[in-house]
């Protein structure tokens, strides 16, 4: 049985059908890559899954729980199975590294401090960021950023990982590191992810399976290898980074999807 | 015309959708005051940042409130003998109306601009939805302990605010109206009775929720980058101000038919 399942999904944003019949489904223990041009919806489809969006239409299942039926507090309790690597890291500004990391654990573990803290500097030593507890947010790199967000993502332990364009805005010797991160965190913690991504090494390297999102839903799914022989010339437009092609600044338009 | 009608019915519509999500802002964090001692150390931070931050201002502003008092009230009972009222005077407006009125206009431009801001950029900097998916709800993390802070705050800033003015208007009687401070202050104390005191803490007290909801409920609807977080800032302080203005009127109302 699939971990992760989306049916039919439609949703409708600003008057332009984001997802239109998205069909998704993640096993458990898998590492599936949804790739696609920025603003296409790769995000919105992370975000009906942890529901933080309702679909239009359609259903989302994940580890067989119908996610937009839940209520307030079964949506809180749910949640707690999942961790979330934004975009933008969405570190809190006026915590720093630690407070950062501790979060959810002071907010949802009877735990002491030491051994909160014992707990940190294990996450920080596997990011490669030992000893930067005490630092303030606005004082780390952008690399930094990530990985202390992804420190957080993970401190509880999660069943899901969602990682919502990990090495975007990256250098590659740091999208390198991250990538080689996420993988690491994959061995260890044997959960099942959704990594979201335009960035194809990163894509290739992490991905069990990658499934490419244009015009609402994925028009193909499939290994590595596969996305790299694909005959689709959506595909082969998208993974060569060529201007020509089936995929146009017209995908935007309203009521085009 | 169908533009303007269009138009229209939009600001309606958002305006009571905003009201709405205010209220319903303010009920669920009433229900997180369940949460009130794990989050003291936030609402001590936020005491600090809502009282002692905003002492120097209050307190200019409310000398400067009781020179004016005095000034104005001197002036125009001089010429009739009558200059030694000015102690009851001034005492007793700053005590029901300027102290609370003065002190929360400064808290709603300085304090609830900030919050909007703060909460704002929170919101888009994806800060907000990545305490929902962490299960940590905004309203009782960032919400609740600005209310209780500002609750507590606005009233002891009036007292500061009310005490400082009175002594104001108390040297500008002696020095420029020619009233003793000993007959001021004895005015002064026969006066200004506790009723009056305590309707106008009370009136701080509901402009401070009012202040702190209107923000953060302002600052959490923010839509749109940085120029969103202008926006909500502006409507935090515009709303706020709006309705000190207006409660005012009706809890002055209230006030007066209670205990008057």
């Amino acid at each position: 049985m699939a971990m992760i399942e989306l049916t039919g999904v439609w949703k409708r944003l600003s008057g332009w059908n984001v997802l239109a019949d998205m069909n998704l489904s993640v096993n458990e223990g898998e590492t599936f890559v949804i790739i696609g041009r920025s603003g296409i919806g790769k995000s919105v489809t992370l975000k009906h899954i942890v529901g933080l969006m309702k679909p239009d239409k359609g259903t989302v299942v994940v580890d067989g729980i119908s996610v937009p039926e839940l209520s307030p507090s079964g949506l809180s309790d749910f949640r707690q199975m999942f961790g979330y690597l934004f975009q933008s890291n969405a570190l809190l500004n006026s915590l720093n590294v630690k407070e950062n990391i501790a979060l959810p654990l002071r907010e949802h573990e009877q735990v002491s401090e030491s051994d909160i803290s014992e707990r940190i500097a294990g996450r920080l030593t596997a990011v490669e960021l030992a000893g930067t507890e005490m630092l303030s947010i606005d004082s780390l790199s952008g690399g930094m950023k990530k990985r202390v967000a992804l420190a957080r993502a993970v401190i509880r332990r999660p069943r899901i990982i969602l990682y919502d364009e990990p090495t975007t805005g990256l250098d590659p010797v740091t999208s390198a590191t991250i990538n080689i991160l996420i993988r690491n965190t994959q061995k260890e913690l044997g959960v099942t992810s959704i990594v979201v991504t335009h960035d194809m090494n990163s894509a290739y390297y992490v991905g069990d399976r990658i499934g490419l999102l244009h015009g609402g839903h994925l028009i193909q799914v499939g290994t590595p290898d596969d996305i790299k022989n694909s005959a689709d010339p959506a595909v082969k437009q998208f993974i060569n980074g060529l201007s020509e092609g089936p995929m146009t600044d017209k995908d935007y338009d309203k009521d085009s999807a | 015309m169908k533009k303007f009608f269009e138009s229209f019915g939009k600001n309606i519509m958002e305006t009571a959708s905003n009201a709405g999500f205010t209220c319903l802002l303010l009920l669920q964090s009433i229900y997180w005051l369940k949460a009130f001692f794990s989050k003291f150390k936030e609402i001590l931070r936020q005491m600090f940042v809502v009282g002692y931050q905003s002492m120097p201002v209050t307190l200019i502003v409310g000398i400067f409130v009781g020179f004016v008092l005095a000034l104005q009230t001197g002036l125009s009972l001089k010429p009739f003998g009558m200059e030694n009222l000015i102690a009851q005077i001034a005492g007793v407006t700053m005590t029901r109306e300027m102290g609370p009125l003065m002190t929360s206009i400064i808290l709603a431009g300085r304090v609830g601009s900030a919050m909007a801001a703060e909460i704002g950029s929170m919101r888009v900097s994806e800060e907000i939805e990545a305490l929902e998916v962490m299960s940590i709800s905004p309203v009782k993390y960032l919400v609740m302990p600005r209310i209780v802070a500002l609750t507590i705050m606005c009233p002891i800033l009036t007292i500061f605010a009310n005490t400082i003015g009175v002594i104001g208007a108390s040297i500008v009687g002696k020095l420029q109206i020619g009233v003793p401070y000993y007959t001021f202050f004895k005015d002064a104390a026969e006066f200004i009775e506790f009723k009056d005191i305590y309707s106008g803490l009370f009136k701080a007290l509901i402009f401070g929720i009012t202040i702190a909801v209107v923000s953060c409920s302002q600052g959490l609807r923010t839509r749109g980058g940085t120029v969103g977080v202008g926006e909500s800032t502006r409507k935090a302080v515009v709303n706020s101000l709006l309705l000190i203005l207006i409660f005012n009127y009706f809890l002055t109302s209230l006030i007066s038919r209670m205990f008057y």
